[in-house]
């Protein structure tokens, strides 16, 4: 087990700044997640931990060790491609051994781990296959078995569920979580799926533009983030927002805008607000409470644009004055498109935001 | 495909209704079916039109070797009658074995089997010289991207394009002032030399289209330069080494030019070799004798086709190459 440790981690991959001033620190025998769409950086910070992008400046610890230059071999790393990248010459066997083949392992050793990983998945009957003959779950199986007989302190895994179908990768995300448990070692796992991340991670770090925007447990990032863009890239659908400005009345703090009014004098503000400020309002779909539209007091109302069954539940899509609110329903209450229903917010869940930031509040 | 996946143990949902596949039920591929059903051939005048104009193409294209044949196998007398398409009344393989072993290139008789040894000897080296210089080089500038790679490829390109003739004199000087002028070491220099181009970008292309995961992974195995070629990279390029095989093998074979000039008269490849064959005239021109040699001198890049072609094909059509 080793932790890992970036400081002011900066890439440049032909003449582009891919990362600027990262720092990350990985704790010994933690799973942590690097989520972000394609093209945040989330990959080459990975392969530059590995070793196999060199950085511009700034350093990398991998076990308290500077390894910012070293070998990829001498890292104490192993990586989970994409792409499996298997040798299709050599059969599983000697895919998962070719590593340990090369740093002279005595042949004991060799068998002794291969037929412990092959054992912790499962690959005891495709041992001499090659990996033509093997299906795309079968592959990227031998291609972290190959990962686990390195016995490495850290293991990378560069979005290895990407290419399998919808119930292989919950299946073999299950696998992982358990893995995890069963061999204790560090692990960084980049993806763009948020359920990946969500499911997996005990710390996550979502990125953007080769910055990290929050790093923090999934609950705490999906609860409370950090910034518009965590608030917009977590969830499905994700978070509702809304325009206006906050305001002081007495010993009441509103949020209002033309349309809405919402109490947040219990929003645990970062900072006391200081009169009026333009601010944007983040709830999510799940705690917005859909009611009938009977013309009580502080209701406000719109009509349903769209109703998307999901099976245990069903987001309905509210027209609110032009822009389109989720909400999520879990009764079976007969809901009709264009209906009118009242929906109200609940106030002890909701983000807060700076208008011009963008940074939560 | 349900039987493709398998479930973990402790994961393992009943409620799917699914039986842990064992060895035999995890195959992903399906037998192909036992009868194809063949589709109905229409003789449409299109049809006909096609395969007429095919055949008259292939007999016309295989004519000459025709007359080459035919001609061969003739005693002088029947070719002195000038029937060149008549089939042979008497036909005696005479011609084929004087060719080998007894026909006059200038003042020597001894045929022309010393220049297909010395021709063996040119194209062995030459061609598993040239590949092997022509794979590292491929090799190294698609995975390890050496400084001024890009600089150095194009160099290796111009190479390729400029005409042979244009670097004939300053070679000879060239190997003259090494003292290889003249030798086999010389001549196989030459080739490798005048292969390496072609052979680098051909494997430079093929390795270009292996994906870099492959590469990364081995270098995170430990793999150094030497391993990951001879271990990872190599075993993966026969239909590359097969199709660079054909083409070095052909072309050095067919050259003339350059064993003319480089080879010295010890080492007179075959077609130089054939050449004078065909230039030696002592009273008569012996037509059968020198289509025998000629015949012989084209029966290795002949048999190299026939005998790869097979090869050539499924290596392409096999997609080794994927994972």
């Amino acid at each position: 087990m080793s932790n890992v440790a970036i400081r002011n981690l900066q890439i440049q991959l032909g003449g582009n700044k891919v990362i600027e001033s990262l720092n990350l620190d990985v704790k010994a025998g933690e799973f942590v997640v690097l989520l972000g769409p394609s093209g945040c950086g989330k990959s080459t910070l990975l392969h530059s931990i590995a070793g196999l992008i060199d950085t511009t400046s700034g350093q990398i610890e991998i076990g308290g060790k500077d390894m910012t230059w070293a070998d990829p071999k001498d890292r104490g790393i192993a990586l989970v491609f994409q792409s499996y990248a298997l040798y299709p010459t050599m059969n599983v066997e000697a895919n998962m051994s070719f590593g340990l083949r090369i740093n002279g392992t005595p042949k004991a050793e060799i068998a002794r781990r291969v037929t412990r990983a092959s054992d912790m998945l499962q690959l005891g009957p495709l041992l001499k296959r090659k990996p033509a003959n093997l299906s795309g779950g079968q592959r990227q199986r031998v291609a972290i078995g190959r990962a686990i007989v390195r016995e490495a302190d850290v293991m990378l895994f560069d979005e290895p569920l990407s290419n399998l179908d919808a119930k292989l990768r919950t299946e073999l995300r299950r696998e992982l979580k358990q893995l995890h448990k069963q061999l204790g070692a560090t692990m960084i796992y980049v993806t763009h799926d948020q359920v990946e991340a969500m499911t997996l991670a005990q710390r996550m770090a979502v990125m953007k533009g080769g910055v990290v925007q929050q790093f923090d447990t999934p609950a705490n990032i999906y609860n409370e983030p950090a910034n518009l863009f965590v608030a917009t890239f977590l969830g499905s659908p994700g978070m509702n927002l809304f325009k206006g400005r906050l305001e002081q009345e007495g010993a009441r703090t509103l949020f209002r805008n033309e349309h809405l009014s919402v109490d947040v004098t219990n929003y645990p503000f970062k900072q006391a607000p200081a009169g009026k400020q333009e601010c944007v309002l983040g709830v999510r779909p799940e705690d917005i409470d859909i009611g009938n539209c009977d013309g009580a007091d502080n209701a406000v109302c719109a009509s349903v644009s769209l109703v998307e069954a999901m099976g245990a539940h069903r987001v309905l899509w509210l027209d609110f004055h032009g822009t389109q609110v989720a909400g999520i329903v879990q009764d079976q209450q007969q809901v009709e498109t264009e209906q009118e229903l009242r929906f109200s917010i609940r106030t002890k869940r909701v983000s807060l935001f700076d208008g011009a930031s963008e940074q939560r509040l | 495909m349900g039987q493709v996946v398998k479930i973990e143990k402790a994961v393992m949902d009943k409620a799917a209704g699914m039986a842990p596949g064992g060895a035999a039920n995890d195959s992903t591929i399906s037998a192909p079916p036992a009868v194809k059903p063949r589709r109905k051939l229409a003789w449409t005048p299109a049809r006909i039109g096609v395969y007429g104009f095919l055949i008259v193409a292939a007999l016309f294209f295989l004519l000459p070797l025709y007359v080459m044949l035919v001609t061969s196998v003739k005693p002088m007398e029947e070719i002195r009658l000038g029937t060149l398409f008549a089939l042979p009344v008497h036909a005696t393989l005479e011609p084929w074995l004087q060719a080998w072993q007894s026909a006059c290139t200038g003042l020597e008789c001894d045929g022309i089997r010393g220049g297909f040894w010395n021709s063996v000897a040119i194209v062995v080296p030459s061609t598993v010289l040239s590949i092997a210089i022509g794979a590292v080089n491929g090799y190294a500038l698609s995975f390890w991207r050496p400084r001024g790679a890009g600089l150095l490829f194009a160099i290796l390109m111009m190479g390729a394009f400029i005409p042979v003739q244009v670097m004939v004199y300053p070679l000879v000087r060239v190997l003259a002032a090494v003292n290889l002028f003249s030798s086999l070491p010389g001549i196989v220099l030459i080739h490798t030399i005048f292969g390496m181009p072609v052979m680098t970008l051909l494997f430079r292309n093929y390795y270009a289209a292996l994906p870099m995961e492959l590469f990364k992974a081995a270098r995170i195995d430990g793999g150094g330069f030497w391993r990951i070629f001879l271990q990872l990279m190599l075993p993966m390029s026969t239909p590359v080494i097969v199709v660079a095989v054909i083409m070095q093998v052909t072309g050095i074979w067919n050259d003339f030019l350059l064993g003319l000039v480089f080879a010295g008269s010890e080492h007179l490849p075959m077609t130089v070799q054939l050449n004078n064959i065909i230039n030696t005239t002592t009273g008569e021109r012996l037509y059968n004798v020198n289509m025998a040699a000629t015949i012989l001198t084209s029966l290795v890049p002949l048999a190299l086709y026939f005998i790869s072609g097979r090869w050539f094909v499924r290596g392409i059509a096999s997609g080794a190459v994927k994972g």
